[in-house]
């Protein structure tokens, strides 16, 4: 291999965000345009990194390493399987959009605020390929800074508060999760995270580490009860924040659950699947009815993110259900949770991003300030329908494919689980139709809604390429499936082997 | 032929799609003329193609015809089996393919007259193209998912066309309400295929078929209560349908439907997408004729409807609501057919249905369009001099609704009330007693409205027959609305030509209601000796007595009978009870778990609790620090106190 295509994918965006951070103020240079060819770089190189993976076996691939730290077995070593390529692009894709879609929102501070964006994007790259548990643990805290910095200073309203308390609240949860990284890489005299795969740990250890797992991940996801911070972050993020929060900073949790606690600790997981299917359903179901009586648009999706993350960790955790089973069924319900993470994070990225058009125009986010926007934005409605019907997964939009795959997979561990998981049908209908109804439709409310502008430009293209993900995914979700098989058949075949001696 | 069936398929269902993105992208690029020429176009091309398809299967007599498009995804190795799009062209696809191809074309030409000069021109055909397209989907479908695809498309393309004039108020709830209940009903279609894939590991039509017995033989414990699984598959996609074809206690988006455009409302909600549940339960036939229960369920569920639906007609004044409660109760007919295993005659009027029913409504539209947008009948009458096409188209229509022969509802409605009273399944009674009671009603509220809307003594200023964009398809209907019955009759039943598609029912109540026939006269015959017949006129007699002779009896009866005329009037409180139930619980719910245990219990409390406390416990702690020698050396002794005593006391 010619070039180490995963680090550049992590490097040039740091590098060129620190780039645009230090010509912040010289005139000649167009940061936004900057920004933007960087990151459209990025979804090329991502686009290679997919054709040149080769589908046919589970093996790491695009493996670097560098020694780092060598007596302790802390090494900078990097590598994609068949999951976290997915994520790579996801992000490359998103922050493109993201960008694209904020061109104008963004009023001081541009080339900070654009900074901050390409580092957050390299640093979540690194997350998704570090096969080094310290290095997967330094990119993992890393992120925490750029967007508490987005939070906390292009945000809106109490910012200061919510980026204290998404800092403060994730923080807490990734402390344990370093202790158990360190036990694990202690007992095993190296830190890297496929060896962890092999070791062997008796029942209680496995237990605490679980734990420790699930605290740090199930704050990130956000699982109820530890939810409180994300509707507070997403309020008063700005649009791009909450689009690259929402879109794949949540899913460094389920992700975690999918790298850590399945394939390390699958004897815990199994013993612990039960209580996490019912924070599961309760996350489904519960917050959908909290969803319902939002007033504020970005609490709205925020909650509605819940309650699809829900259905990510039901579809992690269902396979231990099924223990004696062949593995078609688990590797439905794991694929679908896969699936569905990365449809959320287009569609909930292309809602945050349209409230924030909203918000960039009327300065509220307030459902009963707003009525009939569709009378002066037409084509912004009509995308935004796209989006709310793939949110609540109508066939024919990404939403559709992993919620299906899911609830199949769920009918046969148990009846009842999909009984509960299926009521997101109209669920998510209720609340997100009904938002629709309020804000789109009507007569216009204010001369301000009256003379609104549609959207145009960059706006349009970040809808247009969102929508047609949305709908391409929908339609036909092979490609993305069909390159998870042999790394779903590997990680089951280990979560599904105890690891007691 | 058979080499391009494919692409014959591929084509009827790209035509409308494309079509639809077409005009829906253009904006201002494209005139009012190329929006409709576009999709009517595209719409007239797939039904000449579907025409040849009927052609090929019923003339030509080839074999079904199954094929795989593209798989959606497939497992590989990972899980064996594959999740495809593709199509099954057979009698029954190719029935209803025609008959969708025919009426949204009609539809379309219509349309170019009815929304003329409406702001969201081009909106309404690109989202009726698009509807076409979701239809043909659904139909085309040799499997669940697909079906399901086009099941929720055309559920879409429901909404957005009930909440097509998005400003008016009682249009937008209407459509959420028709999307919200139909996802209730999905709930249990969804839950339904899953049960489907657990036992069978496939969506695929054949391979369902082909391992019915394995659901047949399994039973499930819920408790005490063991259930078939076959039996349970069934309830639960019934449950689907429930919600698409508008069955009680699901039917309460259909009336609130009607605030969408008229041509909708004839194309959606009377001839389409509302018969999309009668075409699924066709469709799965070989799976409910090894439920008793469920067919026993349907059975006594479309009956209730047929009749009780029908009643609400009586009462109601706005005339598309009318029109939507007959639709109600004639969906009621079509089930009580499938529940009584005469699936073929179920379908048989589902299409004789869509003619007669549609040039209802279109009906209707042209009577509203003549009147202004005015919906409310006793605005009406005497409209008969001023609207001759219209009245005339109407008139035909209403005897095909009332089944009078020769008209095209009696031979399929007639069909349906022998079946209910030939079948041996449990409620088969009760279900004769509905439907032939519900002979009665219809007769009653098709020439109460008939009555109200075009006699009387009425006068009116400026209200014309419109163009004949909107007559010419009046004039189709109503001539097939007169002979499809005639046409399809001997085809469809007598031959038995959907008998591929419908496997032969255990319970052959079709057989035995046809094997008396010979000759279209005797049957004609027979039927001035049956008691619907006699019921029918009973009805119109009825009508013409309190509607055209004395115009002030019905106001008197209300008031004599004011409790019944209420609880009609209401509708059986169905929607209040919802609201109450559904609507409002829920808002409550979601108040109190935001408030009280989100808000107050865990953020407060417990996250920004730990917060304060944390904080509490440092301000005690520095409290400590006083940094006066004095205080220090005063804890220190009691602490070394302390220590010795424990020391002591060891």
């Amino acid at each position: 291999m010619d070039i180490p295509l995963l680090s550049v994918l992590i490097w040039l965006p740091i590098l060129g965000g620190v780039f645009v951070l230090s010509t912040g103020n010289i005139k000649q240079f167009d940061n936004r345009k900057i920004s933007m060819l960087i990151s459209f770089i990025t979804v090329l190189l991502s686009l290679s990194l997919y054709s040149q993976y080769e589908q046919s076996h589970h093996l790491w691939q695009f493996k670097e390493i560098l020694q780092w730290i060598p007596r302790v077995g802390i090494n900078y070593e990097l590598g994609v399987d068949g999951i976290s390529i997915l994520f790579v692009m996801l992000i490359c894709f998103m922050t493109f959009v993201t960008i694209l879609a904020t061109w104008n929102s963004i009023n001081h501070s541009v080339s900070q605020y654009l900074a901050s964006m390409l580092i957050l994007q390299g640093l979540l790259v690194g997350v998704f390929s570090s096969l080094n548990a310290i290095l997967f643990y330094i990119f993992w805290e890393a992120t925490l800074i750029p967007m508490y910095l987005i939070i906390g200073i292009w945000g809106s309203g109490n910012k200061i508060y919510a980026a204290q308390k998404f800092f403060i609240f994730t923080f807490f949860g990734s402390a344990l999760f370093l202790a158990a990284l360190i036990y694990l890489g202690v007992i095993n005299n190296t830190f890297n995270m496929i060896s962890f795969y092999s070791l062997k740990l008796e029942f209680f250890p496995q237990l605490i580490i679980f734990i420790a797992f699930l605290l740090g991940f199930a704050i990130k996801i956000p699982m109820w009860p530890v939810h409180t911070w994300l509707p507070h972050a997403h309020t008063e993020a700005p649009a791009g924040g909450s689009v690259i929060l929402a879109a794949v900073l949540l899913k460094m949790g389920a992700y975690g659950f999918l790298r850590f606690s399945l394939p390390i600790v699958p004897d815990a997981c199994n013993f612990f699947a039960w209580p996490m299917i019912i924070l599961s359903l309760i996350a489904i179901v519960y917050i959908a009815f909290v969803a319902l009586v939002q007033n504020d648009l970005k609490r709205l999706i925020a909650y509605s993110s819940i309650s699809h993350m829900g259905f990510v960790t039901l579809g992690c955790f269902l396979i231990f259900l099924m223990y004696g089973e062949s593995i078609s069924a688990k590797a439905l319900g794991l694929e679908g949770a896969i699936i569905i993470m990365i449809s959320h994070g287009f569609i909930s990225g292309a809602l945050f991003l349209g409230v924030g058009f909203i918000y960039d125009r009327l300065h509220t986010r307030s459902i009963k300030e707003l009525q009939g926007i569709a009378n002066s934005m037409p084509i912004f409605s009509s995308f935004f329908m796209l989006f709310a019907l793939a949110n609540i997964g109508v066939p024919g939009t990404s939403g559709f494919v992993g919620e299906f795959m899911v609830i199949l997979s769920a009918f046969q561990a148990n009846v009842w689980i999909a009984f509960f998981a299926a009521s997101t049908l109209f669920l998510s209908a209720a609340y997100t139709l009904w938002m629709y109804k309020r804000v789109i439709f009507g007569v216009a409310k204010s001369d301000s809604i009256v003379a609104l502008a549609d959207i145009h430009g960059m706006e349009l293209v970040a809808f247009i390429l969102l929508a047609f993900m949305v709908i391409w995914i929908g339609f036909y979700p092979a490609p993305i499936i069909e390159i998870m098989h042999t790394s779903i058949g590997n990680l089951l075949s280990i979560a599904s082997t105890s690891k007691i001696v | 032929m058979f080499g391009h069936l494919t692409e014959i398929c591929l084509a009827i269902l790209l035509l409308p799609l494309f079509s639809a993105i077409i005009v829906g992208i253009s904006g201002r690029n494209m005139t009012i003329a190329g929006a409709h020429r576009i999709t009517t176009l595209s719409v007239g091309v797939t039904f000449i193609l579907s025409v040849l398809l009927a052609k090929s299967i019923f003339i030509d007599d080839f074999s079904t015809y199954n094929v795989n498009l593209y798989s959606w995804f497939s497992g590989r190795d990972i899980f064996p089996f594959a999740f495809h799009l593709g199509f099954m062209i057979d009698e029954l696809s190719v029935v209803m393919l025609v008959m969708v191809s025919l009426i949204s074309f009609l539809v379309h030409v219509y349309s170019i007259g009815y929304m003329s000069g409406d702001e969201g021109y081009k909106r309404f055909f690109a989202y009726i193209a698009f509807f076409t397209f979701a239809m043909y989907l659904l139909v085309l479908a040799n499997n669940f998912l697909q079906l399901f695809i086009g099941w929720e498309g055309v559920g879409v393309a429901s909404y957005l066309l009930i909440g097509f004039w998005f400003k008016k108020e009682s249009a937008i709830n209407g459509s959420l309400k028709a999307f919200l209940v139909n996802r209730v009903s999905d709930f249990g279609f969804i839950l339904g295929l899953a049960l489907i894939f657990s036992y069978v590991g496939s969506l695929d039509y054949q391979i369902i078929f082909a391992n019915k017995l394995r659901l047949a033989n399994h039973i499930i414990n819920f408790g005490s209560i063991e259930i078939s699984v076959i039996t349970l598959v069934c309830l639960l996609i019934f449950w689907g349908a429930m919600g698409k074809s508008a069955q009680m206690p699901l039917h309460v988006w259909l009336p609130e439907s009607m605030e969408g455009p008229t041509p909708i409302s004839a194309l959606i909600h009377a001839a389409t997408m509302v018969t999309a549940g009668v075409f699924m339960v066709a469709r799965m036939s070989p799976l409910f004729e090894l439920s008793e229960v469920a067919l026993s369920v349907i059975l006594i569920i479309g009956a209730t409807g047929a009749l009780f639906m029908g009643l609400i007609a009586i009462v109601m004044n706005d005339i598309k609501r009318v029109v939507a409660y007959s639709t109600l109760s004639q969906l009621g007919y079509m089930m009580v057919a499938m529940g009584t295993s005469a699936y073929t005659v179920g379908i048989f009027h589902l299409i004789t249905h869509a003619c007669f029913k549609a040039l209802l409504f279109l009906g209707a539209g042209s009577v509203i369009v003549a009147m202004h947008h005015e919906q409310d009948m006793t605005k009406m009458g005497g409209l008969r001099k001023y609207l001759p096409i219209t009245y005339w188209t109407c008139f035909i229509g209403s005897l095909a609704l009332v089944a009078l022969p020769p008209f095209a509802g009696f031979y399929s409605k007639d069909m349906i009330i022998q079946a209910a009273k030939a079948s041996n399944i449990f409620g088969a009674e009760y279900a004769y007693c509905c439907v032939l009671l519900g002979a009665l009603v219809t007769a009653i509220y098709t020439f109460r409205a008939f009555f109200m809307t075009f006699h009387g003594k009425v006068e009116h200023e400026n209200v014309q027959e419109p163009g004949f964009v909107i007559t010419v398809p009046l004039i189709i209907l109503a001539f097939l609305s007169i002979v499809i019955g005639f046409i399809l009759f001997e085809p469809m039943l007598i031959n038995n030509l959907l008998k591929e598609p419908i496997v032969t029912p255990l319970h052959n109540t079709l057989d035995s209601i046809t094997s008396s026939f010979n000759g279209h006269l005797p049957f004609i015959g027979h039927a001035f000796g049956t008691k619907v017949f006699w019921l029918t006129w009973l009805g119109i007699l009825i009508a013409f007595i309190f509607y055209y002779l004395y115009p002030n009896l019905p106001t008197f009866v209300s008031n004599r009978l004011s409790l019944i005329y209420s609880i009609l009037n209401n509708k059986y409180g169905f929607d209040t009870l919802y609201e109450i139930i559904f609507v409002r619980s829920s808002k409550f719910f979601g108040d109190i778990l935001t408030k009280i245990v989100d808000n107050l219990i865990i953020d407060f409390t417990l996250v920004d609790g730990l917060g304060v406390v944390t904080n509490k416990i440092g301000r005690l702690l520095s409290k400590l620090q006083t940094g006066l020698v004095s205080h220090y050396l005063s804890f220190m002794i009691v602490g070394t106190t302390l220590l010795f005593i424990w020391v002591i006391l060891r």
